[in-house]
């Protein structure tokens, strides 16, 4: 576990006056807040950092106890005891700063702060107890284009507990669901927050994907292009035959309605695939193959 | 009227020691909605995660009114622009 400098995280000096800590706290804040900076996990962080820094600094017995033993951090207990012998007949009452909540549970806190003073105690804006909702969580879940084609169902562990969801075929690649009451405990009886997941979806296919519609590019031989016939292709939905008509050129598109992506939420309903034909030429000929497309060449 | 969805804001007011002139200042603004029923006024339980941010940027963060709206602006925009590169994105990946 590493000392975690507060007077450096809001860019104060060791000697800075109550005032200062509030006014570079703030600049700070309104800097990283989450609500200032939704689904930035960089801002969150660094938003809790300072929020820590505050918590301690804007506390004159925990700012006491951070400049005498920070750096020995382990010896705080000395402190402690100090403290008790101290304050047998004192009443501290002491506040603590003020710390934003910022939409955050108060339990965001490194193992440096919780080791010196043993867990987060913020008191939310002039110390009132207002009933706040709980803390939205966000997470990711990562899926192939094939998993996001059918329906199915995953368990998630949300901050120690399983959540089952059904996740419905057809979701996009950065879609976000919310799904109500399963974010962090509402405070003082307040409603939980709620849990949101963003899907990334990736593509190892050489089907392409956008929106409902499939991409999809077919090798066909000349032969075939040149006298048509039936060709066998894979899709998301197993293998499906095509009619080739007889001079098809390269790259010509053909659109199997129906055959795409599944709609969201739309049982039943499918975006189209399109197919491109790309037409190969043979290679390392015989002989007689290179006299019989002589024979072509010259019967124009 | 179905009222389980609503919050009476003159409960919400006192219990989050928030004034209620505030909340009318929202919904000036168009920030909120209020909604009316037999003279009491209530919000839907849809917009409290936003009246919560709100009351955050004002009494946390020291923002004043117009600049929570210019903030809830911008904020809209991000979110469009957002979801529009998530699209560009995934548009890209046809040509990869």
């Amino acid at each position: 576990m590493d000392f975690v400098d507060y007077y450096k995280i809001l860019g104060i000096e060791k000697s800075a006056s109550p005032k200062d800590v509030k006014n570079a706290y703030r600049k700070l804040a309104r800097k990283y807040h989450p609500d200032l900076n939704p689904n930035n996990q960089d801002a969150k962080a660094n938003f809790q950092r300072i929020n820590e820094a505050n918590e301690v600094l804007s506390d004159p017995e925990k700012r006491k106890k951070y400049d005498q033993y920070g750096k020995d951090w382990q010896h705080a207990e000395e402190f402690e005891k100090q403290k008790q012998q101290q304050s047998q007949s004192q009443s501290y009452g002491s506040q603590a700063g003020g710390g934003f909540s910022g939409g955050q549970s108060a339990g965001d806190f490194s193992d440096f702060f919780e080791s010196m003073f043993g867990g987060g105690g913020r008191a939310g804006r002039s110390g009132r107890q207002p009933k706040y909702r709980g803390e939205d969580y966000t997470t990711e879940i990562h899926l192939e284009l094939i998993d996001a084609y059918k329906t199915h169902k995953q368990t998630l562990n949300v901050n120690g507990n399983n959540i089952r969801i059904t996740i419905p075929a057809g979701v996009e690649n950065g879609q976000i669901i919310k799904i109500s009451g399963h974010g962090g405990a509402g405070t003082n009886g307040g409603p939980n927050g709620d849990l949101y997941i963003t899907f990334s979806v990736a593509n190892h296919s050489s089907i392409k994907r956008l929106g409902n519609n499939l991409f999809e590019t077919v090798d066909l031989d000349i032969y075939t292009a040149v006298l048509g016939g039936e060709i066998t292709i894979d899709t998301l939905d197993g293998k499906v035959k095509l009619k080739v008509k007889p001079e098809t050129q390269n790259g010509t598109k053909v659109n199997l309605k129906g055959k795409g992506f599944p709609v969201y939420k739309n049982d039943g309903q499918f975006g189209d695939l399109q197919v491109t034909y790309s037409i190969k030429i043979p290679t390392n000929l015989t002989d007689k193959q290179k006299a019989l497309f002589e024979e072509l060449r010259n019967s124009k | 009227m179905q009222t389980s969805n609503l919050i009476a804001i003159d409960e919400f007011c006192a219990k989050h020691d928030v004034e209620l002139s505030f909340i009318t200042s929202l919904q000036q603004t168009g920030l909120i909605e209020i909604t009316t029923i037999e003279k009491a006024w209530f919000i839907h339980i849809e917009q409290l995660k936003e009246l919560e941010k709100f009351i955050r940027l004002y009494y946390e963060l020291d923002i004043n009114l117009e600049g929570i709206e210019t903030i809830n602006h911008l904020l809209d925009r991000i979110n469009i622009m957002q979801n529009e590169l998530i699209m560009l994105r995934n548009k890209l990946g046809i040509y990869e």
